[in-house]
This record gives structure tokens, C-alpha cells and sequence, in this order.
């Protein structure tokens, strides 16, 4: 049993005079304690609004519809409501965004924002709180933690705002947190120092993470298990070896050969996929990939293909699968 | 070797330079940069300058600014048309009721300020509390909340419906003519301003990255809007407050010129003075020019301030 079990998840977007967007569709995957669970795609493809809905973030007003159930350790957060989501946010469930700078505001020091937590859900104040703060600072590898608990965000540097962030998400405790793109805004080596952090503090704790990105390299280098989203469909999903020596969708071989490689020789031309990922089918039934892909067959339009579930829980949906053994 | 030993003072000099730095807030920030820029200085010097005026007016004021000496000594005969000008110890001449022009200018600063400060506090208070009511609630509140801010500011719509010196002028005659009434008076007409701008910054505001964030860790939403949204939305809230203390002064001159103000003329004040002056335009325009030069640039000095604040607080000139 799964500590977060999330089955057929869909989350649409209606809007008067425009036409209906289904932004994730029948999404369904599970994460286990202590296990990093990648979701990779492409801008656009529904990986942060999956985030939002199983974090109940989703602004809930006229035209949003969220669907299916996401299991939490037997509560389905898609149906609690927002006073209980509100304990559980920050408890149990946590989050990291994008960009450390937008993420902390700019006119509170960062130590009130970090003792904030601590208030709100372990209910320490005052000298309790600030110590915990500092501690908490000192974990996510900051240096000097109670001086740096006075200053401001514009003050720190981007790598140490994400350390901050990461504090805060991890200041009580969760047994779930969701990192969304938590790398992108960094250079490359604090990219590096983050992920280290972040494996580090699964390791420790036995926190389940879900790590959203666009970077295979990040899912090489943490997930155990890996899904990958094209259109708001789940269209792979995998464990880290087979997903990347055996990939069996279209989609998946293409992003993987789409990577430049150290040991080709100069004037490789690369290998991008074609078209782009807004040319999707006009129609909602039939593989959304379909028009930019060279497998394509004519059962590709008719009906969404079902999933294909192989050895090891492989599981794809392909109609005209990439063959096993050839080299992505 | 010295050179070295040098080198290393400075070292630890700079670092303790740097030290120094540490812990700057926008506010800080903010007011760092206004130093540095010459309006922002022209306008605090002439503010700084009324202000002194202001309190101590009655003690550098060369007569006393009641006192109707012209008429009891005969100089003056504002029936006949004679209001002696400026003389060696009248430096700015007589009233039309023969009391010392110079003096009246220096106390009637203090009644000026006053009025603005006050009816700036007054239009600030009120419009920032249903602005930030209504920013909280459309942010934040969901469906009720959104329901709050409807009502809130379709109210805050009538009022700004109205053009600003009718609205002054019907609640002038409904409290009766008095210094009050025009504070009040004075203070309603910016209370839509404060509340549109303060809902329209904490709107701004509640959809930033940082509020999801807070969000996401649990924080209250009473929590979000005071910690969170609030100081992040008070900066244009302020920098109108600088350019409404400059009209609100000459709106309070223009209602005590239309004799909305104080009925008794013995305390002087320079919208007053604007409208005693009147009758003798064509006899002595000093009697309006003095006052009314005043009053502008009092506003112009606000206005300076405010404009050099608003650049200081703009995140977007910031480095």
C-alpha cells in the first residue's frame, strides 16, 4: 500500500467562450515512503497542476474540476476540506517551487518565515522557535543559521534561498514532499548541491518525495521510479533502469535521444523531435503524441490507447511500442 | 611589512563595512536612495521648513496675529478701501481687519498642516481598512470572501462617483461649518483612493509565488494576509499619502474659501485668509497672493517628497 495512492486524476479548466482544457487526464501513479517518484515532461504537460491539485491548491472556483481520488495514508485529499487541508499543508505535505526568489517574501526576514511553520504546526514560540530555526537552517547546509535568520531574501543567494525553502517544507516533519522543479532557477552546481540535499534528507527521514522536472538528468540521478506526462496522460511509467535502457514509448525514446551526447562527434546534428508539443490531436480520444510521432499507425487516432503493463510493472501506452533492445 | 599589516586593516575594515549591511530592508533600502536624490531633498527641506514654521509660529511672530491695531490706530479703513501695504515693521502689511499680515502667515501654518495631516490620516485609516478588508477577502476568502469585496467596493464606487468637491461640500453642510467638518470632509473624498489602491496591491499580491508557498506549508490565511500580503502592499499606500496631504490641503483651502471652514476668522489659516481676501483683490492682491503661494508650495513640497518615494519604493529601479 502506497503511502500516496493517486488514481485517474483530472483536472480541467473551463472558461466561457473558450474552449474546455483538459490539463491532466486519468493521471494515476503511487508513491512510497522513503521513495523518490519522478514526474517528467514538457511545459505544459500537467506536471505542476497534478502537484497543485493532490496539494488541494487549485483555485476552487466555477469552470476548475477536479476528479479521482488521491489516496494520503487513507485520507483522499482530493475530498478533504480546506480548514483540514490547511493542518495537513505543511505537516504532513509539503512543497518546494520553482523559484526561491518569487517564493519567499521580500519584506520578512527570513527567520519569521521559517518560525512561521514552526508556530503554525508545532506550536513553539520565542526562543524555542528561533533555536528550532536555527537548526533547521543549519541542516539544510546554510552557514552561520542564526545570523542568517535575520536577513532578507534579496540578501541571500539563490542556492541559499532554496536551502531556506527546502528549511521551511521540511520543518515538521512531512511524510510527503513534493519538489516542484525545485533546480531549475539555480546554476548547475547548485543544482547539483540541492539534489544532494534533497536525497540526503529522503535518506534520513524516510520522506516520500515526488520530484516534478523537465531534466532527465535529475531523474537519472534521484528518482526510483519514474512516470512520464505528455498531454496530461501519464504515457510511461517506470522504474529508473528499465525507463532509460528499455523505453518503450515513442515519446520517452525521442526525449532520450533528444539528449546531446559527450561521446558523438563534432558536427552531430542533434536529435530533436518534431513539431512542437502544442500540435496535440484536434480530437480528445487517440494518442495525443501521435502527430509528431514516427511510429504513428492508424490505430493511433481511433481511442486512447490502453495501458501496456510489462515485466517489472513497465507500463506504457503505445499501440506501435518502440521494440525491446533497440538502443534509444 | 606595514603595507601588508595595511592591507589586512583595510580587509577587516571592508568586511565590517560589509557586516553593516546586512539586515537592510526595503525600508531601509528605500530611504537610502531617497537621500541620494535631489528632489526627495528639496521637497523634505521646504516641508522641514513649514513644519519648524509651523511650530513655532506664535513665538516667531513679530504681533500678535489677532490683535485689529490698523483699525484701533486709524491706518487702516477697509470701508474707504485703505489697507496700507508692506512697511518696515509690517512686513507684509495690514488685513482688511488691520491685523498683521506676516504674523497671521506664520501661526496660520500650523492650521494649514493640521488640516492636511489630519484629513490624510483620516482618508488613509478608513480607505486602508476597507481596502484591506477587501483585498484580504478577494484573495484569500474564496467564494464568500469575493462576495465581501463586491459589496465593499461598489460602496467605495458611490462614493468616487461623486465628484470630490460636491461630496465635500454636502457633508460640510450636513456637520455644519466648522474646522472638523472640513478635516472630515477633506479625509472622505480620499477614501476611495486609499481603499482601490490598497484592494488593487494586496489583489497583486495574493496571487504571487510567495503567498502559494505560504500556502503550501499551512499558514493561515489570517496569518498570510497581515504578515504576507500586507507589508508587501503598503508602499503605494504610502506614496499616496504624501500626494494626498498636498491636495488635501488645498481642498481644505477651497472649502474654507467657499466659507465651509472655520467660521471664526480670528484663527488664522491660510484657506481662510485665501477667502477674506477676496472683497480687496483689486486693492491689495498680496492679501491672496501670500497665502495662496503658500499653500502651493507647501503641495509642492509633498508632492516632491511623494514622487521621490514612489521612484525609492519601485522594485523595478531598484539594484
Amino acid at each position: 500500500m502506497p503511502l500516496l495512492d493517486v488514481r485517474d486524476l483530472s483536472v480541467t479548466f473551463a472558461r466561457r467562450g473558450q474552449r474546455t482544457v483538459r490539463a491532466v487526464d486519468g493521471v494515476s501513479f503511487g508513491v512510497h515512503a522513503g521513495e523518490v517518484v519522478g514526474l517528467v515532461g514538457e511545459s505544459g504537460c500537467g506536471k505542476s497542476v497534478t502537484s497543485l491539485a493532490i496539494m488541494g491548491l487549485l483555485p476552487k472556483q466555477r469552470g476548475v474540476t477536479i476528479d479521482g481520488v488521491a489516496d494520503f495514508d487513507g485520507t483522499d485529499l482530493l475530498k478533504t476540506d480546506a480548514r483540514a487541508m490547511r493542518d495537513i499543508r505543511g505537516r504532513d505535505v509539503a512543497m518546494i517551487f520553482q523559484d526561491p526568489l518569487s517564493s519567499l517574501n521580500p519584506v520578512v526576514p527570513i527567520g519569521v518565515q521559517v518560525t512561521e511553520v514552526l508556530t503554525r504546526h508545532r506550536g513553539m514560540r520565542g526562543e524555542a522557535a528561533t533555536k528550532e530555526a536555527t537548526a533547521l537552517l543549519d541542516r539544510v547546509g546554510i552557514p552561520d543559521p542564526a545570523r542568517r535568520l535575520k536577513e532578507y531574501p534579496h540578501q541571500l543567494s539563490g542556492g541559499m534561498r532554496q536551502r531556506a525553502l527546502i528549511a521551511m517544507a521540511v520543518a515538521c516533519k512531512p511524510r510527503l514532499l513534493i519538489a516542484d522543479e525545485p533546480t531549475t532557477a539555480l546554476d548547475v552546481t547548485i543544482q547539483a548541491q540541492i539534489l544532494e540535499l534533497l536525497k540526503e534528507l529522503v535518506r534520513d527521514s524516510g520522506t516520500a518525495l515526488i520530484m516534478i522536472t523537465h531534466d532527465l538528468g535529475v531523474v537519472a540521478g534521484m528518482c526510483d521510479t519514474v512516470n512520464v506526462l505528455y498531454a496530461g496522460r501519464v504515457i510511461e511509467n517506470a522504474r529508473r533502469k528499465p525507463l532509460f535502457y528499455e523505453p518503450r514509448h515513442p515519446y520517452t525514446t525521442g526525449l532520450l535521444r533528444s539528449v546531446p551526447r559527450l561521446d558523438a562527434g563534432r558536427g552531430t546534428p542533434l536529435n530533436p523531435i518534431r513539431g512542437s508539443v502544442r500540435d496535440v490531436l484536434p480530437w480528445p480520444d487517440g494518442c495525443a503524441f501521435a502527430p509528431r510521432c514516427d511510429r504513428r499507425v492508424d490505430a493511433c487516432v481511433g481511442e486512447p490507447p490502453a495501458l501496456v503493463v510489462g515485466y517489472d510493472g513497465h507500463g506504457y501506452r503505445c499501440v506501435n511500442p518502440t521494440p525491446q533492445g533497440a538502443q534509444p | 611589512m606595514s603595507t601588508k599589516i595595511d592591507k589586512i586593516d583595510r580587509l577587516s575594515e571592508l568586511s565590517a563595512a560589509k557586516d553593516d549591511e546586512r539586515g537592510v530592508s526595503l525600508w531601509t533600502e528605500a530611504f537610502r536612495r531617497l537621500r541620494r536624490n535631489p528632489a526627495a531633498i528639496t521637497g523634505a527641506v521646504i516641508l522641514l521648513l513649514f513644519v519648524i514654521v509651523a511650530i513655532l509660529g506664535p513665538i516667531l511672530a513679530p504681533f500678535t496675529p489677532t490683535d485689529p491695531s490698523g483699525i484701533r490706530e486709524g491706518v487702516v479703513k477697509s470701508g474707504q478701501g485703505i489697507i496700507p501695504g508692506p512697511t518696515g515693521d509690517h512686513w507684509l502689511g495690514y488685513d482688511h481687519q488691520g491685523r498683521d499680515f506676516f504674523s497671521r502667515m506664520l501661526v496660520g501654518a500650523r492650521q494649514t498642516l493640521l488640516v492636511g495631516v489630519i484629513s490624510t490620516l483620516i482618508g488613509l485609516t478608513i480607505g486602508a481598512l476597507i481596502g484591506g478588508v477587501a483585498g484580504a477577502a478577494a484573495g484569500l476568502g474564496g467564494r464568500v470572501g469575493r462576495w465581501i469585496d463586491v459589496v465593499l467596493m461598489r460602496i467605495v464606487d458611490m462614493l468616487l462617483a461623486l465628484p470630490s468637491l460636491l461630496l465635500a461640500v454636502s457633508i460640510a453642510a450636513l456637520l455644519g461649518a466648522s474646522l472638523t467638518t472640513v478635516m472630515i470632509a477633506v479625509g472622505m473624498v480620499s477614501v476611495p483612493v486609499f481603499a482601490r489602491l490598497l484592494r488593487g496591491s494586496m489583489l497583486a499580491q495574493a496571487g504571487g509565488d510567495y503567498v502559494l508557498a505560504a500556502t503550501s506549508l499551512g499558514v493561515k490565511r489570517n496569518t498570510i494576509a497581515l504578515t504576507h500580503i500586507l507589508p508587501n502592499s503598503l508602499a503605494p499606500v504610502i506614496v499616496q499619502a504624501t500626494l494626498t496631504l498636498a491636495t488635501a490641503i488645498i481642498e481644505a483651502a477651497a472649502l474654507s474659501f467657499l466659507g465651509l471652514g472655520n467660521p471664526d476668522s480670528a484663527i488664522p489659516e491660510w484657506g481662510v485668509m485665501l477667502a477674506d481676501a477676496q472683497p480687496y483683490l483689486g486693492i491689495r492682491p498680496g492679501l491672496a497672493i501670500w497665502p495662496a503661494a503658500a499653500i502651493i508650495v507647501t503641495a509642492l513640497g509633498f508632492t516632491l517628497l511623494g514622487e521621490a518615494l514612489r521612484e525609492a519604493l519601485d522594485p523595478k529601479l531598484r539594484k
